[in-house]
């Protein structure tokens, strides 16, 4: 992990190379450095950052969805960089609106990501425009809605416990 | 050392046997001795009653696994300790249209079910099916989106089998189940209890 000296310095070689709008903010938590971006600028970030600088960030170990609900805009999408020439790890981090969830996709720059763009659309509903196959994955076909969003119905089926006895009557009807 | 070697049974009653059977054949035994030799050596049943006791003891599972049970499933079915061979259920079948028994080994998701119900509706009656452990019994602790609650939903099942994962004695213990089932019940009438006509797969 870079430290926060460091994560502010990539920070600067960041806006300096592709403008002041491509960062959002900076957050250096639990020894964890976390690179916020504006949603627009993903993949010329993540290219820059692999491509474009001195010692690049050459692995791109996971690509993930979140939703964090209350919060405006809602949808997550964390990007987890491994660099071998720095041997450090970096989290991108950009968040999209629940109405237009649109993100560029970086399967050109990392091949890697195909599978898992696919998977945070099959359960989050963001879309990766220029991914070469945005189906899903995981889910049916045909199945409708998001599954992993915090709004979507938890499924299954009721199941009495003690602790619930009460507020299902005739739960065995 | 010295080892001896004993006989097996008495050597003047096995002499014996063999001159009664070749009298047999040729139709000299009469009488009370003929009474005597069928009763001693021939087996009265039903044509029902030998079918299903063949079926049972030759119960080909078909070679399918779905999530972790399927581990406890080889340990059970193949394995050298608890070895399914000995109830004569072990010749697990690549294809459906030679398998007799469907085990359930693992969660059902709703991707997988409409593949799993293909495997069913293929093989050829009489079927039966196993569902093995929690998750393919009432979809266990999955209680969410992702899982089919209960493989019932889509199946008739004859066992179900508890456990997370089962041991291999509780499978070996729901395939004799099963067997005994087969053996008391030809004709199990699920098809009756489901209402679950035309859905015999058409051939072409």
């Amino acid at each position: 992990m870079p430290d926060a000296t460091g994560l502010e310095l990539i920070a600067a070689e960041v806006r300096d190379k592709l403008g002041e709008d491509a960062v959002v903010g900076t957050k250096y938590a639990h020894e964890r450095a976390v690179l916020e971006i504006s949603p627009a600028r993903v993949h010329d970030v993540v290219a820059y950052l692999k491509e474009g600088a001195d010692e690049p960030f050459d692995s791109l170990m996971s690509v993930h969805g979140c939703d964090y609900l209350p919060e405006e805009p809602r949808l997550g999408v964390h990007y987890e960089l491994l660099s071998k020439a720095r041997v450090e790890r970096l989290a991108l981090k950009t968040r999209v609106g629940v109405d237009d969830p649109a993100l560029p996709s970086v399967v050109d720059v990392f091949p890697t990501a195909e599978y898992q763009e696919r998977e945070v659309y099959d359960m989050f509903g963001v879309v990766f425009d220029g991914h070469p196959d945005p189906r899903r994955i995981l889910m049916p076909e045909d199945y409708e809605g998001f599954p992993q969003r915090r709004d979507f119905p938890m499924g299954g089926e009721p199941v009495i416990f003690t602790y619930n006895e009460d507020e299902m009557p005739r739960w065995y009807d | 050392m010295q080892v001896t070697r004993q006989p097996a049974g008495d050597a003047g009653d096995l002499r014996v046997r063999q001159l009664r059977a070749r009298q047999m054949l040729r139709g000299e035994l009469e009488g009370e001795d003929l009474e005597a030799y069928v009763e001693e050596r021939v087996l009265m049943t039903r044509l029902e009653q030998a079918q299903a006791w063949a079926r049972a003891n030759a119960l080909f599972p078909l070679g399918f696994g779905l999530a972790c049970c399927a581990i406890e499933m080889i340990t059970a079915i193949a394995g050298p300790r608890n070895d399914l061979s000995r109830f004569g259920a072990e010749v697990t079948r690549a294809s459906p249209r030679q398998a007799d028994m469907i085990i359930l080994s693992g969660r059902v998701s709703i991707k997988m079910a409409p593949v799993i119900r293909r495997l069913y509706d293929q093989m050829l009656e009489p079927k039966w099916v196993i569902a093995m452990g929690a998750c393919s019994s009432s979809a266990g602790m999955f209680n969410n989106y992702a899982l089919v609650q209960g493989a019932d939903k889509f199946l008739p099942v004859d066992v179900y089998v508890p456990g997370c994962p089962p041991r291999p004695e509780a499978l070996t213990y729901g395939v004799i189940k099963l067997q005994n089932k087969i053996k008391q019940q030809p004709d199990l009438g699920w098809r009756e209890r489901y209402q679950s006509y035309g859905t015999e797969e058409q051939s072409a």
